[in-house]
């Protein structure tokens, strides 16, 4: 993948030093954009074929070609590829109950966000008053409180209440933290939203929920769809909160993997772990692909118009 | 809109971010001012044939008593902000004036574990904010000029380590630079040293975190400016093109201007991420050459057997007034527009 981009990058680079004064300036940023596509899709690339190996040819001290020929890896089991990691992940080590979990976590989060963000970020956006204001700064400041020091302040009430551990726990403590990005986003995004439409309606008799609820919530959808991949990106990779609050037994994949780590590399089951860090950016690939326009309009909807 | 339609609009919401966002503040705060029981200790005399010696034991059940009692500890005031795990005032003292000059004093600063914390989480967020705003700069006129059917998959491919989970983004890099990995073998047989691993020093390891750090935000600053470009007006741009602006020039008295508020609005959100730096260095088992904060706060909160919530939360505490610190130029400016708009 990242040498097709950059073999098809470096051809219009040649084109333009005929006859434009300034080739040097095109030179240098169409190799740079090529030098970051190499830089950034490798890694991922080298990862997901490495991850069909056996350890020794992965971390291969010896020939890093190994890796992509994957001679011990024929040695070893008579094939170049192997889903021995896989295999070792999925089944032996039970990757799939954090699957389950995550899945859990990431599907209420999201439900529940969406549904609070956008009653909340609605008000904020039609009320023009100092409170509104104030409310969205304490929101921006929560937003960029790092996620461990809220944690270092639930674990002594939630051990007292006898309610850590367990998944619903989780999930409301991500969908509180997730309440000040998704309120910012849909405030903008229903900013948007001509002011008429649902004050027509409400000349017309409807009371401001029936307004909301007739005119508005059928025209929010793309933004409340942006709104959610966002807020599932957080769920789902969040390790601060699911590391801390969730016990052994109710992990999702990212905590999981972390403890993975630590069991495996003295039995040298790394190649577990490679599997499973395979596995777990699956999904996000698969979501880049349908969801890029999405993604790139919902990273920039605060900026453009602010 | 009416105060009590507000009210019951913001309701859950609000009650959400009350309940778990502004109380725990509350509670880490009273957990800073308190510290962990001391253990109950009995001291018995065992006799034995050879005459009695005296012995302590923990007496579990009574420490335990104690524990269930005030959950929370023995009351300290603000002493665990002043002791050595954190502003460590004595030993700050200590080495102003023991020591001659500037650097043996930095030297034992940096030892001190908030300090050696503090410096790294500023050292990441002074280095990598201002360069992926100006890579991220430059990658974004470079994608803008590129034909239109190579920008979707360069999107694309952008995407991936900005969205990548940050441990997994860590790991995949993590086991790259190990020196079995492909980049640390070649480093190896680059320098001919079969000794040398990126882990093995501070200066290779910070080097490291903030590559890292580097390659995981840059997508997002790209993403933004691109974004911005497709919005200069084109009507400056042909101006500035007849006024015989080169292509450099254009840039910097067109482009860069335009995209001014955009680089604050990159600047802030960088800088809020930056700060709280902390899944690399659990990836990449940097803490023997780098903390953060917000390692130092889980690395107290997973004491095994014996969490320090005291120590937790004085660091956490510390750590909000800093991003208040880092906030307040934004919350300034943003009130005066606030203001000028209502007027």
């Amino acid at each position: 993948m990242a040498t097709n981009a950059q073999s098809s990058i470096a051809v219009p680079a040649v084109n333009p030093k005929s006859r434009s004064r300034v080739p040097l300036l095109t030179v240098v940023s169409l190799a740079l954009v090529a030098l970051w596509l190499i830089i950034a899709a490798f890694p991922f690339f080298w990862t997901f074929w490495g991850s069909f190996k056996v350890q020794s040819d992965f971390f291969s001290k010896t020939d890093w070609q190994n890796a992509i020929y994957g001679v011990n890896t024929i040695r070893q089991t008579g094939s170049a590829f192997t889903l021995e990691g896989y295999q070792g992940a999925w089944v032996d080590e039970e990757f799939w109950r954090n699957v389950i979990n995550s899945g859990i976590v990431v599907f209420f989060t999201v439900v529940i966000s969406l549904t609070f963000g956008t009653l909340g970020g609605y008000a904020l956006a039609r009320s023009g008053r100092r409170y509104a204001f104030w409310l969205l700064m304490a929101a921006l400041v929560f937003r960029a409180m790092p996620h461990i020091t809220l944690v270092s302040g639930y674990l002594l009430p939630f051990f007292e209440w006898n309610i850590w551990g367990i998944l619903p726990t989780t999930i409301i403590v991500l969908v509180a933290i997730n309440q000040p990005f998704t309120l910012w986003m849909l405030h903008s995004f229903f900013l948007n939203i001509p002011k008429d439409m649902d004050e027509s309606a409400m000349v017309d008799g409807c009371t401001r929920f029936q307004a909301f609820r007739h005119v508005i919530i059928p025209v929010m959808w793309p933004g409340v769809i942006t709104t959610g991949l966002f807020s599932f990106l957080l769920a789902y990779n969040d390790f601060a909160v699911t590391a801390m609050l969730l016990s052994s037994e109710n992990e999702t994949i990212i905590p999981a993997i972390n403890s993975f780590l630590g069991t495996t590399q003295v039995e040298g089951k790394v190649m577990y772990a490679v599997a499973a860090v395979v596995s777990a950016t699956a999904p996000l690939f698969v979501l880049i692909l349908f969801f890029q326009r999405q993604i790139v309009s919902g990273l920039t909807a605060g900026a453009v118009k602010g | 809109m009416k105060h009590r339609t507000f009210f019951w609009f913001i309701l859950p919401t609000l009650s959400a971010m009350i309940l778990f966002i502004a109380l725990p503040i509350v509670s880490v705060f009273i957990q800073s001012l308190f510290v962990e029981h001391e253990q109950v200790l009995v001291v018995s005399e065992s006799c034995g044939p050879f005459g009695c010696t005296p012995t302590t034991t923990v007496d579990t059940a009574a420490t335990a008593a104690l524990q269930e009692e005030q959950p929370l500890g023995r009351y300290n005031g603000l002493n665990t902000y002043i002791n050595r795990s954190h502003l460590a005032f004595v030993e700050v003292g200590e080495a102003w004036r023991s020591t001659e000059t500037f650097g043996a004093f930095w030297k034992q600063i940096i030892n001190l574990p908030f300090y050696r914390a503090l410096i790294f989480t500023l050292t990441y967020t002074a280095v990598v904010t201002p360069v992926v705003i100006a890579l991220g700069l430059a990658i974004a006129v470079g994608v803008n000029n590129l034909p239109r059917i190579l920008k979707g998959p360069s999107i694309f491919i952008s995407l991936l380590p900005f969205l990548v989970t940050p441990l997994v983004g860590s790991l995949i890099l993590f086991w790259m630079v190990d020196s079995d990995g492909v980049i640390g073998a070649t480093i190896q047989r680059i320098f001919n040293d079969p000794s040398l691993s990126l882990k093995a020093s501070t200066a290779l390891t910070w080097t490291m975190l903030i590559v890292y750090g580097v390659w995981h935000t840059l997508p997002f600053s790209f993403i933004t400016f691109y974004a911005g470009l497709q919005t200069v007006p084109e009507d400056t741009m042909e101006a500035a093109m007849i006024d015989g602006a080169s292509k450099w020039q254009r840039m910097i008295h067109v482009v860069v201007p335009h995209l001014a508020p955009l680089m604050s609005f990159v600047t802030l959100m960088l800088l809020m991420d930056n700060f709280r730096v902390f899944e690399p260095i659990v990836s990449f088992k940097a803490e023997a050459h780098a903390t953060s904060l917000s390692w130092i706060i889980y690395n107290d909160l997973r004491e095994s057997g014996n969490p320090l919530y005291g120590s937790a939360g004085a660091t956490s505490m510390m750590t909000i007034i800093g991003v208040v610190i880092l906030l307040t130029p934004v919350l300034i400016r943003t009130w005066r527009d606030f203001n000028r708009k209502a007027h």
